[in-house]
Protein backbone atom coordinates (compact mmCIF):
# COMPACT_ATOMS: atom_id res chain seq x y z
CA UNK A 1 0.00 0.00 0.00
CA UNK A 2 1.69 3.09 -1.04
CA UNK A 3 -0.14 6.92 0.12
CA UNK A 4 0.91 9.97 -1.65
CA UNK A 5 0.18 13.47 -0.14
CA UNK A 6 -3.16 12.44 0.98
CA UNK A 7 -5.38 15.62 2.56
CA UNK A 8 -8.45 14.15 4.51
CA UNK A 9 -11.14 15.61 5.82
CA UNK A 10 -13.93 15.41 8.73
CA UNK A 11 -16.86 17.57 8.94
CA UNK A 12 -15.71 19.67 6.16
CA UNK A 13 -12.47 20.55 7.94
CA UNK A 14 -9.44 19.26 6.70
CA UNK A 15 -7.74 17.82 9.28
CA UNK A 16 -4.25 16.08 7.79
CA UNK A 17 -2.69 17.03 4.27
CA UNK A 18 0.81 15.69 2.50
CA UNK A 19 0.44 12.08 4.37
CA UNK A 20 2.83 9.81 2.68
CA UNK A 21 4.29 6.53 3.62
CA UNK A 22 4.44 3.03 2.51
CA UNK A 23 2.92 -0.07 3.66
CA UNK A 24 5.19 -3.38 2.76
CA UNK A 25 4.51 -6.86 2.82
CA UNK A 26 4.90 -8.27 6.31
CA UNK A 27 4.99 -4.56 8.00
CA UNK A 28 3.26 -2.70 10.57
CA UNK A 29 3.20 1.08 10.62
CA UNK A 30 1.31 2.07 13.85
CA UNK A 31 0.08 5.66 13.40
CA UNK A 32 0.63 8.24 16.34
CA UNK A 33 -0.83 11.49 17.23
CA UNK A 34 -2.73 13.76 19.90
CA UNK A 35 -6.67 12.82 19.84
CA UNK A 36 -8.18 14.66 16.52
CA UNK A 37 -5.26 15.08 14.58
CA UNK A 38 -7.12 12.44 12.23
CA UNK A 39 -6.53 9.17 13.01
CA UNK A 40 -9.71 7.97 12.25
CA UNK A 41 -10.22 9.98 9.44
CA UNK A 42 -7.14 8.81 8.06
CA UNK A 43 -8.34 4.77 8.27
CA UNK A 44 -11.69 5.83 7.48
CA UNK A 45 -10.19 7.35 4.23
CA UNK A 46 -8.19 4.48 4.08
CA UNK A 47 -10.69 1.99 3.63
CA UNK A 48 -12.62 3.54 1.56
CA UNK A 49 -15.53 5.23 3.69
CA UNK A 50 -14.94 8.30 2.71
CA UNK A 51 -13.14 10.18 -0.29
CA UNK A 52 -9.52 12.16 0.46
CA UNK A 53 -9.44 15.65 -0.44
CA UNK A 54 -6.54 15.13 -2.50
CA UNK A 55 -3.39 13.08 -3.17
CA UNK A 56 -3.28 9.01 -4.11
CA UNK A 57 -3.41 5.76 -2.27
CA UNK A 58 -2.36 3.40 -4.49
CA UNK A 59 -3.46 0.13 -3.06
CA UNK A 60 -4.88 -3.96 -4.33
CA UNK A 61 -8.29 -4.42 -5.19
CA UNK A 62 -9.81 -5.95 -2.07
CA UNK A 63 -6.56 -6.28 -0.20
CA UNK A 64 -8.01 -4.57 2.82
CA UNK A 65 -10.02 -5.05 5.56
CA UNK A 66 -11.43 -2.50 8.20
CA UNK A 67 -11.87 -2.95 12.14
CA UNK A 68 -13.40 0.19 13.57
CA UNK A 69 -14.13 1.67 17.10
CA UNK A 70 -17.06 0.13 17.31
CA UNK A 71 -17.00 -4.10 16.40
CA UNK A 72 -20.41 -4.39 14.70
CA UNK A 73 -21.19 -7.29 17.19
CA UNK A 74 -24.55 -8.46 16.68
CA UNK A 75 -25.96 -9.12 20.57
CA UNK A 76 -28.40 -11.62 19.69
CA UNK A 77 -26.28 -13.87 17.48
CA UNK A 78 -23.76 -16.20 19.00
CA UNK A 79 -20.12 -15.74 18.71
CA UNK A 80 -20.08 -18.19 15.66
CA UNK A 81 -23.03 -16.90 13.71
CA UNK A 82 -21.42 -13.32 14.31
CA UNK A 83 -17.73 -14.25 12.55
CA UNK A 84 -19.79 -17.14 10.33
CA UNK A 85 -21.52 -13.83 8.65
CA UNK A 86 -18.66 -12.03 8.30
CA UNK A 87 -17.12 -15.70 6.68
CA UNK A 88 -19.64 -16.14 4.19
CA UNK A 89 -19.54 -12.33 3.66
CA UNK A 90 -15.66 -12.15 2.20
CA UNK A 91 -16.36 -15.62 0.78
CA UNK A 92 -13.56 -17.46 3.46
CA UNK A 93 -15.49 -19.99 5.02
CA UNK A 94 -13.68 -21.48 7.97
CA UNK A 95 -14.26 -19.65 11.53
CA UNK A 96 -12.53 -22.29 13.54
CA UNK A 97 -8.98 -20.46 13.28
CA UNK A 98 -10.26 -17.39 14.36
CA UNK A 99 -12.12 -18.53 17.03
CA UNK A 100 -8.94 -20.44 18.37
CA UNK A 101 -6.64 -17.66 17.17
CA UNK A 102 -8.38 -15.03 19.97
CA UNK A 103 -8.91 -18.09 22.72
CA UNK A 104 -12.76 -17.48 21.95
CA UNK A 105 -13.61 -21.15 21.59
CA UNK A 106 -15.43 -21.34 24.86
CA UNK A 107 -17.52 -18.81 24.13
CA UNK A 108 -18.58 -20.20 20.88
CA UNK A 109 -22.30 -20.84 21.40
CA UNK A 110 -22.81 -18.05 23.63
CA UNK A 111 -24.99 -15.02 22.73
CA UNK A 112 -22.42 -11.67 22.14
CA UNK A 113 -25.26 -9.85 24.17
CA UNK A 114 -23.69 -12.14 27.38
CA UNK A 115 -20.00 -11.07 26.65
CA UNK A 116 -17.42 -8.35 28.44
CA UNK A 117 -16.14 -5.70 26.25
CA UNK A 118 -12.68 -7.44 26.12
CA UNK A 119 -14.39 -10.02 25.09
CA UNK A 120 -16.11 -8.52 22.08
CA UNK A 121 -13.48 -6.49 21.14
CA UNK A 122 -11.61 -10.05 20.83
CA UNK A 123 -14.92 -11.21 18.55
CA UNK A 124 -14.49 -7.67 16.46
CA UNK A 125 -10.45 -8.85 16.07
CA UNK A 126 -11.42 -12.40 15.06
CA UNK A 127 -13.59 -10.57 12.14
CA UNK A 128 -10.09 -9.45 10.65
CA UNK A 129 -9.16 -13.14 10.59
CA UNK A 130 -11.85 -14.42 8.63
CA UNK A 131 -12.34 -11.81 6.13
CA UNK A 132 -8.82 -13.39 4.56
CA UNK A 133 -7.64 -9.92 3.25
CA UNK A 134 -3.55 -9.00 3.81
CA UNK A 135 -4.03 -5.39 4.29
CA UNK A 136 -5.36 -4.86 8.09
CA UNK A 137 -6.38 -1.64 8.88
CA UNK A 138 -6.88 -1.17 12.98
CA UNK A 139 -8.18 1.65 15.00
CA UNK A 140 -7.43 1.42 18.57
CA UNK A 141 -7.48 -2.35 18.41
CA UNK A 142 -6.56 -2.88 22.49
CA UNK A 143 -9.06 -0.86 23.82
CA UNK A 144 -10.78 -2.82 26.32
CA UNK A 145 -8.64 -5.60 26.03
CA UNK A 146 -6.40 -6.92 29.34
CA UNK A 147 -2.75 -7.43 29.00
CA UNK A 148 -2.85 -11.17 28.10
CA UNK A 149 -5.04 -10.11 25.46
CA UNK A 150 -3.26 -7.53 24.25
CA UNK A 151 -0.06 -10.18 24.05
CA UNK A 152 -2.60 -12.29 22.33
CA UNK A 153 -3.73 -10.10 19.56
CA UNK A 154 -0.16 -9.01 19.66
CA UNK A 155 1.13 -12.76 18.57
CA UNK A 156 -2.20 -12.51 15.92
CA UNK A 157 -0.94 -9.41 13.98
CA UNK A 158 2.57 -10.93 14.31
CA UNK A 159 1.71 -14.39 12.37
CA UNK A 160 -0.21 -12.11 9.79
CA UNK A 161 2.73 -10.24 8.94
CA UNK A 162 4.99 -13.51 9.23
CA UNK A 163 2.48 -14.78 6.57
CA UNK A 164 3.37 -12.03 4.17
CA UNK A 165 0.42 -9.40 5.32
CA UNK A 166 0.25 -6.06 7.15
CA UNK A 167 -0.91 -3.70 9.02
CA UNK A 168 -1.66 -0.46 9.99
CA UNK A 169 -2.64 0.14 13.16
CA UNK A 170 -3.44 3.26 14.91
CA UNK A 171 -2.56 3.02 18.90
CA UNK A 172 -1.44 4.41 21.90
CA UNK A 173 0.12 1.37 23.53
CA UNK A 174 3.24 -0.33 22.73
CA UNK A 175 1.87 -3.61 20.98
CA UNK A 176 5.34 -5.31 21.20
CA UNK A 177 5.76 -5.46 17.54
CA UNK A 178 8.75 -4.77 15.42
CA UNK A 179 6.32 -1.49 13.52
CA UNK A 180 7.44 1.79 12.25
CA UNK A 181 6.02 4.51 14.36
CA UNK A 182 4.48 7.15 12.01
CA UNK A 183 3.44 10.17 13.99
CA UNK A 184 0.98 12.14 12.03
CA UNK A 185 1.31 15.83 14.18
CA UNK A 186 3.63 16.77 11.17
CA UNK A 187 1.14 16.63 8.60
CA UNK A 188 -1.56 18.68 10.48
CA UNK A 189 -3.56 20.50 8.08
CA UNK A 190 -3.06 24.11 7.82
CA UNK A 191 -6.49 26.56 8.52
CA UNK A 192 -7.73 28.33 5.87
CA UNK A 193 -6.31 31.03 6.80
CA UNK A 194 -3.11 30.58 6.89
CA UNK A 195 -2.96 29.23 3.18
CA UNK A 196 -4.65 25.82 4.20
CA UNK A 197 -7.25 23.80 2.18
CA UNK A 198 -10.55 24.04 2.32
CA UNK A 199 -12.95 21.21 3.55
CA UNK A 200 -15.25 19.90 0.99
CA UNK A 201 -18.13 21.10 2.63
CA UNK A 202 -17.14 24.60 2.24
CA UNK A 203 -15.90 24.57 -1.02
CA UNK A 204 -19.63 24.56 -2.54
CA UNK A 205 -20.41 27.76 -0.81
CA UNK A 206 -17.10 29.43 -2.63
CA UNK B 1 -25.74 -12.26 -0.10
CA UNK B 2 -27.59 -15.42 1.09
CA UNK B 3 -26.00 -15.14 4.45
CA UNK B 4 -26.72 -11.35 5.10
CA UNK B 5 -30.65 -12.72 4.18
CA UNK B 6 -30.15 -15.29 6.93
CA UNK B 7 -28.74 -12.92 9.24
CA UNK B 8 -30.93 -10.02 8.94
CA UNK B 9 -33.87 -12.24 9.17
CA UNK B 10 -32.73 -13.99 11.99
CA UNK B 11 -32.28 -10.48 14.18
CA UNK B 12 -35.62 -9.49 13.34
CA UNK B 13 -37.08 -13.01 14.75
CA UNK B 14 -34.69 -13.28 17.57
CA UNK B 15 -35.81 -11.51 20.77
CA UNK B 16 -36.16 -7.85 20.22
CA UNK B 17 -35.87 -7.81 16.78
CA UNK B 18 -39.29 -6.13 16.08
CA UNK B 19 -40.77 -9.15 14.46
CA UNK B 20 -44.57 -8.54 15.03
CA UNK B 21 -44.74 -5.52 15.47
CA UNK B 22 -46.13 -4.69 12.44
CA UNK B 23 -48.18 -7.54 12.29
CA UNK B 24 -49.63 -6.73 15.74
CA UNK B 25 -50.43 -3.03 14.57
CA UNK B 26 -52.32 -4.54 11.90
CA UNK B 27 -54.03 -6.69 13.66
CA UNK B 28 -55.30 -3.71 16.03
CA UNK B 29 -56.29 -1.42 13.26
CA UNK B 30 -58.45 -4.54 11.89
CA UNK B 31 -60.21 -4.87 15.39
CA UNK B 32 -60.65 -1.30 16.18
CA UNK B 33 -61.71 -0.07 13.40
CA UNK B 34 -65.18 -1.80 13.69
CA UNK B 35 -65.37 -0.82 17.50
CA UNK B 36 -65.06 2.94 16.36
CA UNK B 37 -67.07 3.02 13.17
CA UNK B 38 -69.88 0.74 14.42
CA UNK B 39 -71.26 -2.76 13.47
CA UNK B 40 -73.07 -2.13 10.02
CA UNK B 41 -71.75 -4.50 7.78
CA UNK B 42 -72.64 -2.32 4.37
CA UNK B 43 -70.25 0.57 6.14
CA UNK B 44 -67.44 -2.05 7.36
CA UNK B 45 -67.82 -3.69 3.49
CA UNK B 46 -67.19 0.07 1.82
CA UNK B 47 -64.65 0.82 3.68
CA UNK B 48 -62.91 -2.34 4.48
CA UNK B 49 -60.17 -2.11 1.12
CA UNK B 50 -58.81 1.48 2.40
CA UNK B 51 -58.75 0.03 6.12
CA UNK B 52 -56.73 -2.86 5.36
CA UNK B 53 -54.50 -0.93 3.03
CA UNK B 54 -53.99 2.07 5.29
CA UNK B 55 -53.57 -0.16 7.82
CA UNK B 56 -50.86 -2.57 5.90
CA UNK B 57 -48.85 0.80 4.96
CA UNK B 58 -48.81 1.95 8.54
CA UNK B 59 -48.07 -0.65 9.41
CA UNK B 60 -44.91 -1.20 7.57
CA UNK B 61 -43.73 2.33 8.36
CA UNK B 62 -43.40 1.03 11.78
CA UNK B 63 -40.29 -1.61 11.67
CA UNK B 64 -38.61 1.31 8.94
CA UNK B 65 -36.40 2.86 10.69
CA UNK B 66 -34.90 -0.74 12.18
CA UNK B 67 -33.29 -1.39 8.44
CA UNK B 68 -30.10 0.47 9.38
CA UNK B 69 -29.98 2.40 12.09
CA UNK B 70 -29.44 -0.61 14.43
CA UNK B 71 -26.16 -1.31 11.93
CA UNK B 72 -25.24 1.87 11.68
CA UNK B 73 -25.26 2.09 15.85
CA UNK B 74 -23.08 -0.88 16.40
CA UNK B 75 -20.75 -0.16 13.85
CA UNK B 76 -22.14 -3.03 11.12
CA UNK B 77 -23.26 -0.23 8.60
CA UNK B 78 -19.07 0.35 7.93
CA UNK B 79 -18.28 -2.79 8.15
CA UNK B 80 -20.62 -4.05 5.36
CA UNK B 81 -19.67 -1.35 3.30
CA UNK B 82 -16.28 -2.03 3.52
CA UNK B 83 -16.84 -5.51 2.68
CA UNK B 84 -16.66 -7.09 -0.60
CA UNK B 85 -20.64 -6.97 -1.18
CA UNK B 86 -21.85 -4.01 -3.34
CA UNK B 87 -23.59 -1.78 -1.09
CA UNK B 88 -26.72 -2.06 -3.38
CA UNK B 89 -27.01 -5.68 -3.11
CA UNK B 90 -26.65 -4.85 0.89
CA UNK B 91 -29.58 -2.44 0.49
CA UNK B 92 -31.67 -4.75 -1.92
CA UNK B 93 -30.80 -7.91 0.50
CA UNK B 94 -31.92 -5.91 3.60
CA UNK B 95 -34.89 -4.67 1.96
CA UNK B 96 -36.15 -8.12 1.05
CA UNK B 97 -35.43 -9.58 4.61
CA UNK B 98 -37.73 -6.42 5.80
CA UNK B 99 -40.16 -7.60 3.18
CA UNK B 100 -39.95 -11.13 4.79
CA UNK B 101 -40.26 -10.12 8.23
CA UNK B 102 -43.01 -7.67 7.89
CA UNK B 103 -44.66 -7.98 3.98
CA UNK B 104 -45.28 -11.00 3.74
CA UNK B 105 -47.04 -11.88 7.03
CA UNK B 106 -49.50 -9.18 6.23
CA UNK B 107 -50.64 -10.46 3.22
CA UNK B 108 -50.89 -13.61 4.72
CA UNK B 109 -53.07 -12.99 7.57
CA UNK B 110 -55.04 -10.06 5.46
CA UNK B 111 -57.93 -12.57 4.54
CA UNK B 112 -58.37 -13.12 8.26
CA UNK B 113 -58.93 -9.17 9.13
CA UNK B 114 -60.99 -8.59 5.96
CA UNK B 115 -63.83 -11.09 7.35
CA UNK B 116 -62.94 -9.20 10.42
CA UNK B 117 -64.27 -6.32 8.15
CA UNK B 118 -67.02 -7.85 6.08
CA UNK B 119 -65.07 -7.67 3.27
CA UNK B 120 -67.39 -8.95 -0.05
CA UNK B 121 -65.96 -12.31 -1.08
CA UNK B 122 -64.76 -11.13 -4.22
CA UNK B 123 -62.19 -8.83 -3.10
CA UNK B 124 -60.49 -11.20 -0.82
CA UNK B 125 -58.28 -12.84 -4.14
CA UNK B 126 -57.52 -9.05 -4.96
CA UNK B 127 -56.82 -7.80 -1.22
CA UNK B 128 -54.29 -10.98 -0.63
CA UNK B 129 -53.16 -9.93 -4.58
CA UNK B 130 -52.62 -6.20 -4.38
CA UNK B 131 -50.75 -6.34 -0.79
CA UNK B 132 -48.27 -9.48 -2.08
CA UNK B 133 -47.86 -6.87 -5.37
CA UNK B 134 -47.24 -3.79 -3.26
CA UNK B 135 -46.14 -4.56 0.13
CA UNK B 136 -42.85 -5.25 -1.48
CA UNK B 137 -42.33 -1.48 -3.04
CA UNK B 138 -43.47 -0.16 0.49
CA UNK B 139 -40.18 -1.95 1.89
CA UNK B 140 -37.98 -0.61 -0.97
CA UNK B 141 -39.56 2.79 -0.89
CA UNK B 142 -39.04 2.38 3.18
CA UNK B 143 -35.49 1.55 3.34
CA UNK B 144 -34.69 4.44 0.85
CA UNK B 145 -36.45 6.63 3.34
CA UNK B 146 -34.10 4.79 6.24
CA UNK B 147 -31.03 5.13 3.81
CA UNK B 148 -31.49 8.73 4.08
CA UNK B 149 -31.83 9.30 7.05
CA UNK B 150 -29.09 6.41 8.65
CA UNK B 151 -27.32 8.46 11.38
CA UNK B 152 -29.87 11.09 12.44
CA UNK B 153 -30.52 10.23 15.98
CA UNK B 154 -34.30 9.77 16.10
CA UNK B 155 -34.90 10.80 12.52
CA UNK B 156 -38.15 8.61 12.47
CA UNK B 157 -40.41 11.41 12.49
CA UNK B 158 -37.82 12.97 9.61
CA UNK B 159 -37.59 9.58 7.33
CA UNK B 160 -42.09 9.17 8.17
CA UNK B 161 -42.29 12.63 6.51
CA UNK B 162 -40.67 11.84 3.48
CA UNK B 163 -41.82 8.32 2.91
CA UNK B 164 -45.18 9.01 3.40
CA UNK B 165 -45.27 10.63 0.21
CA UNK B 166 -43.72 8.22 -1.60
CA UNK B 167 -45.89 5.71 -0.55
CA UNK B 168 -49.10 7.26 -1.70
CA UNK B 169 -49.72 5.79 -5.23
CA UNK B 170 -48.98 2.19 -3.84
CA UNK B 171 -51.74 3.32 -1.33
CA UNK B 172 -53.90 4.68 -3.86
CA UNK B 173 -53.62 2.14 -6.39
CA UNK B 174 -53.35 -0.90 -3.86
CA UNK B 175 -56.93 -0.24 -2.67
CA UNK B 176 -58.23 0.65 -5.79
CA UNK B 177 -57.81 -3.29 -6.68
CA UNK B 178 -59.16 -4.34 -3.96
CA UNK B 179 -62.24 -1.81 -3.92
CA UNK B 180 -62.55 -2.79 -7.46
CA UNK B 181 -62.72 -6.53 -7.08
CA UNK B 182 -65.25 -6.30 -4.14
CA UNK B 183 -67.47 -4.81 -6.76
CA UNK B 184 -66.93 -7.35 -9.24
CA UNK B 185 -65.25 -4.47 -11.62
CA UNK B 186 -62.30 -4.81 -13.97
CA UNK B 187 -59.02 -4.64 -12.13
CA UNK B 188 -56.27 -4.69 -14.78
CA UNK B 189 -55.16 -1.21 -15.18
CA UNK B 190 -55.01 -0.47 -11.44
CA UNK B 191 -53.47 -3.68 -10.78
CA UNK B 192 -50.96 -3.04 -13.87
CA UNK B 193 -50.32 0.26 -12.19
CA UNK B 194 -49.60 -1.37 -9.10
CA UNK B 195 -46.74 -3.90 -10.32
CA UNK B 196 -45.25 -0.79 -12.21
CA UNK B 197 -44.84 0.87 -9.46
CA UNK B 198 -43.13 -1.93 -7.75
CA UNK B 199 -41.24 -2.95 -10.32
CA UNK B 200 -39.85 0.51 -10.95
CA UNK B 201 -38.62 0.54 -7.49
CA UNK B 202 -37.55 -2.28 -6.82
CA UNK B 203 -35.31 -1.72 -10.10
CA UNK B 204 -34.22 1.65 -9.14
CA UNK B 205 -34.15 2.58 -5.64
CA UNK B 206 -31.33 0.11 -4.13
CA UNK B 207 -29.17 2.11 -6.10
CA UNK B 208 -30.20 5.53 -5.07
CA UNK B 209 -30.52 4.13 -1.15
CA UNK B 210 -26.69 2.80 -1.57
CA UNK B 211 -25.73 6.09 -2.75
CA UNK B 212 -27.62 8.19 0.26
CA UNK B 213 -26.10 5.69 2.71
CA UNK B 214 -22.50 6.02 1.29
CA UNK B 215 -22.62 10.10 1.90
CA UNK B 216 -23.69 9.45 5.42
CA UNK B 217 -21.46 7.46 6.33
CA UNK B 218 -18.81 9.81 5.78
Amino acid sequence: MQVNDLAVARGGVAVLEGVTFRLMPGRALVLRGPNGIGKTTLLRSLAGLQPALAGEVTVAAEAVAYAAHADGVKAVLTVAENLRFWAAAYGTHSVAQALEAMNLEALANRRAAHLSAGQKRRLGLARLLVTGRPIWLMDEPTVSLDAASVALFAGVVARHLGTGGSALIASHIDLGLEAEVLDLTPFKARSPAAGGRLGAFDEAFE
Amino acid sequence: MIALLIRDVRLAIRAGGGFGLGLAFFLLVAVIVPLGVGPEPSVLARIAPGILWVGALLACLLSLDRIFALDYEDGSLDLLATSPMPLEAVVAVKSLAHWLVTGLPLVLVSPVLGLLLNLEAAGYVWLVASLALGTPALSVIGAFGAALTVGVKRGGLLMSLLVLPLYMPTLIFGAEVVKRGAAGLAVGTPLALLAGITAGAVALLPFASAAAIRVNLR
